[in-house]
This record gives C-alpha cells, structure tokens and sequence, in this order.
C-alpha cells in the first residue's frame, strides 16, 4: 500500500515532481558548481600570484655582499663564492618538487662595452630564458620567461644556446641599437636578438645566455644566484619554527606541508652549499592576498549553499502544500502521522537522489566552464564529492519538507478536506 | 478558522463596478495577507533571504574590489621617481611629490651611496625615512627600529661585514667617516638584506648627497594610478617616473581572476534566489484561484484582477527587499569583519538595484498563474476541478 501510495503520486502528479526536482537540480547545480570552484580556487590564484615573480632565492652558503647600485654591479668579479649548475636540477628531485613551478639561475659579470670606439663599463647578466633541463628521466623547461613573466621583448627572445643577447632598454636607447645589430663585449662580437624592458635594474644591463656569462667570467658552471618560483601556503606560526628545535612527527608534518620556510629548508638540502631564503615581499604579501581570496570565496560558498537549500525547501513546501486535500483524506481514514509522514518523505528523496545525480553533473560541468572562461584551465570536481552532493541534496530537501510535512500531518481532516486551509 | 468569503462577497457587491472603492482595494490586499498568514509569510520570507543574499553579494561585489586593492598595497611600491641617470633629484622632489599624492599614496625617499667599512670592503649604505619605510614596505622583518641619531638598521648579510658581535662600527665615503651603533638588523631576502640603513638627516650630513629614488605606492584602480603617473611626469620634469611593472602586472592579473570569480558566483546565487522566489510566489498565487473565480464571477474586471494581484505582489516584493536589505548590509558587514578585519561600508546605491530586481521578480510571478488562470471560467476554478 505505501508503495502504491508513493508509485501512484509520481505516475500522476508528474507535472509537480518534475518541478521540484528541477528546484532540487538547480539547487545542487549550483552548490556543486561552487564548492568545486572554492576547493580549487585557491591553487589557481596561487599560480596567478606567481606572475608576481619568484618567491625564493638561492644563494652560496659563503656569499659575499651584492654591492649593485643603478644596476652597474661594483661587486669584484672574482669575488665569492658560487653554486654549481649542474647542482641546479637536483631541485626536482625535491619533495615539494611539482610545487616548483620555475627557476632561473643568474650571474652577473662587469663588461666593457665598446661603442663608438670607447669602451663602458656594463653588468652583462647571464641566465636561463626557456632552457631545456633534464633530471632523471625528467625533462621541463625554466627559465625566466617562467620565473620574471613582466619581462618583455622588443623583437626575440635569445636561444640559450647561442650567443644572442638582450640589450636594456635604457641601455639601448643610450647607445642607439636596435635589435639585430651586433655589439662587442668585452671583446666578443654578439647580436642583439631584442631589447628587454622590465622598469627594473635590468633595463640599463646586458642578458644574456648562461654559457656566455661564465666564459666571459671564466668560470664554467658557475652560478652567483637563483630565482625558484614555488607554490606555497600561507605561514602560520607553525611555519615560523625552527625545524631544529622539532621532535621527530611534528618535523614531519612541518616538512611535508608546503610552507615557504620548509620548501627553502629543502631546496637548501638539495643544492650542496646553498642558503635558501623567502623573497618576503613576495612570499610574505601572498600568503596575506591569498588567504583573503580563499575566506571570501568560502564564505560566498557557504551563500551559494544557503540560496540553494531556500530554493529546495521553497519547492518542497509548496509541493506538499497543494496536496492537503489528500492529506485529509489519508487522516480520515484512519493513517497516522507517522504513516504520512513517511509517505511524504520517501516521495522527497526520490526526486532529491535524481535531482542531486543530474545536479552534480551540470555543477560538474559549470565548474568547467568557469574555470575555462576565468582561469584557462580546468576546474575538475572530485568524484568522490558524489556521495556527499548526493546526501547534502536529501538532507536539505527533508529539511525543506520538514516543516510543511509537520504542518499537513497537524492538519484536521475535515477542515483540508473543505479546502479551507 | 474564518473564512474569508463572506466578507469579499459583500464588499465587492457593495461597490460592483469597474472602478474600485480605494478603501475596499485596500481592505482586500490587507485583508489576504492577514488571512492567509502562513503562506504570505513562508512567501514574504523567500522574498527576505532573496534579497538579503542579493544585498550582500552586490555589497561584496562593490567593497571587496576595495579591500583587496589594499591588500595588494602591501606588496609597496608600484611607482618609482628616480633621477635621470642616477643622478639626484632637485631638494624640493619630495615635498612636491608628497602634495602631488595628498591622500592618494605613501612615499618613501631613499639615497644611495657606497662607502667603505674599515677593513676597505665596498657596501652600499642608504638613507632612509624609517616612518615612511615601515608603513611603505610592510615585509621588511626588523628586530629593532633605530630611534636615536647615529643608529644604523644593518641587513643581515652586511651584518657579518661591518659588526659581527653587534658592536659600534665605522663607515667612510669620500673621506669623511661616520660612527655607528646597530640598533637591529633587516631581513627582506632581497637586495636589502646587503644594505645598511641610516635616517635621512644622519646620511646627508655624512655624505652630503640628497635622495636620489622616491618609492610611490599609488592606492586605486589601475586608470588612477595611470593618472598619478602622468601628473608626476609632468610636475618633476627632471625626474624619471616610471611602474613598477612586476607589482602591477601581477595584481592586475589576480584581481581580474577574482573579480570574475566574483562576478560568477554572485550571478549564480542571484539567479538561484530569484528563482526561488518566483517558484514559492507562483505556488502562492496558484493557490488563491478560489479568490480569483469568486471575484471573476462577482463581475471584477480584468484589469482590477490584474491590478489587485499586481499591487500585492509589489507591496510583498517592496517589503521584502527592505526588510532583505537590511540583513543583507548586516552579512557583507560580517563577511567584512571576518574576512579582512575591516567592516564593509554599506552601499546605499544597492538598494535600488534589489528593490526594482525584487519587485520585478514578484510581478514576473504574479502574472504567469494569472494569465494562466484568466483563460479558464471561474465555475470550473470553483467546482475543484
């Protein structure tokens, strides 16, 4: 009979369930739509806020001072000690190594420039611009098209393996070169394949190929510094720690988590005689914008979940509402309140299993399109939110009934069978 | 329970007529909201968490563009005022700088030299305003601010240089030489970090050489800064002013993101409330197709029908939006303190928006059953069927 009761409702009041379970699919649409964008959003701004530029540096261990004024480097060229590059790769053998999103090593080495038959004192930076590194069976390209994305070219960016350059701007406008003209450094005679600007130091110096920098230093190899570009989750005072003074589990958590602090602690243990460090007002400023970003997001979710659940309950109520003559009829002859309550309720949960199915679809797919329209890639939902969509969209659709299966089942017969309620 | 018939039917045949008494008009619209309690709350509550929610989404919208242009201002400087060529900039440079911002910005002056430690090792030494610098370039980590005259703040790596065991230390530059005491060190991870730093007035008398870089950090959107830029053009014609590219590019990049995330999210929460709200307020007008026949059948007109439902769906969308636009300026206003410790101001512009969106949304789901129920004869309505 209770089946009967429940078959027959669905067989002839299509028009009403096809309603609510519409509500309850647009409901769970956008609930699952918004969860997957707040679960994902923060490791999208992230990767945003790496435009920003890298957020670590490495260093010697014994480094000497930088003494680099108007970007003319007074530093001894000599002078100090070095890294190693082909130490560089180690870094993607790293724990948090798919949290490295780039790097790029530097070295900066005093030139004479000679133009119109004098020579000048320039800082000639030698670097990676998309460079093929392998590790392992590994291949990635780095460099700082990756770590400085700001940077711009006016005409190519050089091959890492020639002898190109990039001539700064305010460099270049000083001697009147364009790109494609050759200049002699140091004695070297080199084209210029663009101009660089970067409204840094960098604009009145020379960029060039890493090979090139360390033949003209005569020191193969060698790298004075390096930029890493690393995901990274906000500090806490956990971060803050000093792993040395930590007991065997919380070191680990403290290592395993990517902290900017601990992602520096291991890039230091991968490169041999290295200091890492933050870039604070990078690593510093991110952590604040990123935090911020997640809690509104989240806390516009939880919106999202509440507008939804009003529109569920909405279409419950007034589907149950309609339906009070029958209500009456059922109490007349003789069911309980428990037996029309649980008519009610098994009616609710089929549309809300099938609404929530079709709703975690279409979220599913909403999700996909914002991603793709706002951050070019993919927003995907874990499938193993299913289960959770399934039973937040019957939890909120009870819920919604809740109320008015508790007034219909007060209802006196007589008076809803009169239809004056 | 009272029944609500007896009454309609004999005011209605009191005043039988195409023009409507104002008084019954009223009586009527009063009348079936007082009634019909239940449902006209369950529908005016829909209506209030609608138009909350859209209050507090159009809020956030507008004030969180806000807060998070301040967020990115800790990032410091996104213009610099150098002169050309390394040279100094004229001694009025920073005053003019300073009015030229009024409230729009912070700015920093900074001078450069190299000077030498005892020992002959070369080490860039600057000046600075350490008021300034500590609002400007808030991730500077500083054990101790310096206070007194001849304090030095001293980096981390040029600490080993001048003052291992954090003694006194001198510096020389041309010649003359200047007595130090480390009042705490600096750690940026950047170029800083070599640096030792002085108060402007203790530099210049020391070297004689005036700020030659003023840091801007211009508050505002990417077309205020622009403009912040050419006046200063145009006010130092003899300094370069240029952006600091890799601060604007970057927040440019994530404030777009975010807004459009933004943007998306408050689509899709407006929508689901609005729709709500028409599918609980179509079901509340369905429902009263008995008052509809009774009156059809005492001789209403068309047009006092259309009237009489459309006026009660406005006065509910009315009520609701302010009732809504109050709760929803409390939420932005918690989001606000809860998310950037900072309260969202409330956005008055709002209320028209939600006020015409909510009335809109009512009348839209007054006049689907209505045109629905007009086709059909009132006895039909009547009889159950």
């Amino acid at each position: 009979m209770f089946v009967r009761l429940v078959y027959e409702s669905f067989r002839r009041q299509k028009r009403r369930k096809l309603l609510a379970g519409a509500a309850i699919t647009l409901g769970v649409t956008v609930a699952t739509a918004m969860i997957a964008v707040a679960t994902d959003v923060g490791d999208k701004i992230n990767r945003e806020l790496r435009t920003i530029g890298a957020n670590l540096i490495v260093t010697p261990q014994e480094d000497s001072l930088d003494v680099e004024i108007g970007g003319v480097n007074l530093t001894p060229p000599t002078d100090g000690a070095f890294l190693n590059e082909a130490d560089l790769p180690k870094i993607k053998g790293m724990y948090w190594r798919n949290n490295i999103l780039g790097f790029a090593p530097m070295l900066p080495a005093n030139v004479a420039l000679q133009h119109g038959g004098e020579a000048q004192d320039t800082t000639l930076l030698g670097t990676y611009f998309a460079r093929q590194v392998s590790f392992g069976k590994e291949s990635f390209v780095t460099g700082v098209r990756t770590t400085h994305p700001w940077w711009k070219v006016l005409g190519a960016w050089p091959d890492d393996n020639s002898r190109d350059v990039l001539l700064g701007q305010r460099l270049a406008t000083r001697l009147g070169n364009k790109p494609g003209d050759e200049i002699m450094i140091s004695g070297r005679r080199v084209r210029v394949s663009g101009i660089l600007s970067t409204g840094g130091s960098e604009d009145e110096q020379i960029v060039a190929p890493l090979a090139l920098a360390q033949e003209i230093l005569g020191r193969p190899g060698a790298v004075r510094r390096m930029y890493v570009s690393a995901l990274t989750k906000p500090e806490d005072a956990f971060a803050r720690r000093d792993p040395k003074s930590m007991s065997g589990k919380v070191y680990d958590r403290w290592y395993c988590s990517p902290y900017p602090q601990s992602i520096a602690y291991q890039l230091q243990e991968a490169i041999p005689h290295s200091h890492a460090e933050q870039i604070r007002q990078v690593a510093q400023n991110e952590g604040a914008v990123l935090t911020r970003i997640e809690g509104l997001i989240f806390l516009i979710t939880l919106a999202a979940l509440l507008a939804s659940a009003l529109a569920v309950s909405a279409a419950m109520a007034t589907a149950i509402f309609e339906r009070r003559a029958e209500v009456g009829l059922m109490k007349a002859l003789g069911a309980g309140k428990l037996a029309v309550a649980s008519v009610f309720f098994a009616e609710a949960a089929m549309p809300a299993l099938l609404g929530g199915l079709v709703g975690f679809v279409a979220g599913g797919l909403l999700a996909r399109q914002i991603g793709q329209s706002i951050f070019n890639s993919q927003i995907a939902i874990q499938p193993v939110l299913l289960p959770v969509i399934l039973m937040i969209a019957v939890l909120v659709t009870f819920s919604g009934s809740a109320v008015a299966i508790r007034r219909a089942v007060g209802l006196d017969p007589v008076f809803a069978l009169r239809g004056e309620l | 329970v009272s029944v609500p018939t007896p009454y309609v039917a004999r005011d209605l045949a009191a005043s039988r007529g195409n023009v409507p008494h104002p008084s019954m008009f009223v009586r009527m619209l009063v009348r079936a909201a007082v009634l019909r309690r239940g449902r006209a709350t369950s529908a005016l509550l829909a209506m209030v968490v609608a138009a909350a929610v859209a209050t507090a989404m159009l809020n956030l919208y507008v004030d969180v563009q806000a807060k998070l242009r301040r967020e990115f201002r800790n990032y410091g400087a996104n213009i610099i005022v150098a002169g050309k060529n390394g040279a100094a900039l004229p001694a009025d440079t920073f005053a003019r700088v300073s009015s030229l911002l009024a409230r729009r910005g912070l700015a920093a002056p900074f001078a450069l030299v190299v000077a030498r430690t005892n020992e002959g090792q070369p080490l860039i030494v600057a000046g600075a305003d350490f008021d300034r610098v500590r609002q400007l370039d808030r991730w500077w980590l500083v054990s101790n601010w310096p206070s007194a005259p001849r304090e030095a703040l001293v980096g981390v790596r040029a600490l080993s240089v001048v003052s291992p065991k954090k003694q006194p230390f001198d510096l020389s530059f041309q010649g003359h030489t200047i007595h130090l005491t480390p009042a705490g060190t600096l750690r940026t991870g950047a170029a800083e970090d070599s640096r030792v730093f002085l108060s402007l007035p203790d530099f210049v008398s020391w070297t004689g050489v005036r700020p030659s870089t003023i840091e801007v950090a211009a508050n505002g959107s990417p077309e205020e800064v622009a403009a912040i830029m050419s006046q200063l053009e145009q006010a130092l014609p003899s300094a370069d002013v240029r952006p600091v590219r890799q601060i604007m590019e970057g927040e440019a990049r994530v404030f777009g993101k975010t807004r459009s995330t933004l943007l998306a999210a408050t689509a899709l929460i407006i929508l689901t409330a609005a729709l709500c709200v028409l599918s609980t307020l179509t079901g509340w007008v369905f429902d009263r197709r008995r008052d509809f026949a009774i009156m059809k059948a005492l001789g209403a007109s068309g047009r006092l029908l259309n009237s009489f439902f459309a006026a009660e769906a406005v006065a509910l969308g009315a009520t609701g939006a302010l009732i809504g636009f109050v709760l929803g300026i409390g939420i932005a206003a918690w989001i606000g303190r809860v998310n950037f410790h900072a309260p969202v101001v409330p956005r008055f512009s709002v209320l028209p928006i939600v006020l015409a969106g909510s009335m809109l949304v009512t009348l839209l789901s007054a006049i689907l059953p209505i045109s629905l129920l007009r086709r059909v004869q009132p006895a039909v309505i009547l009889r159950g069927e």
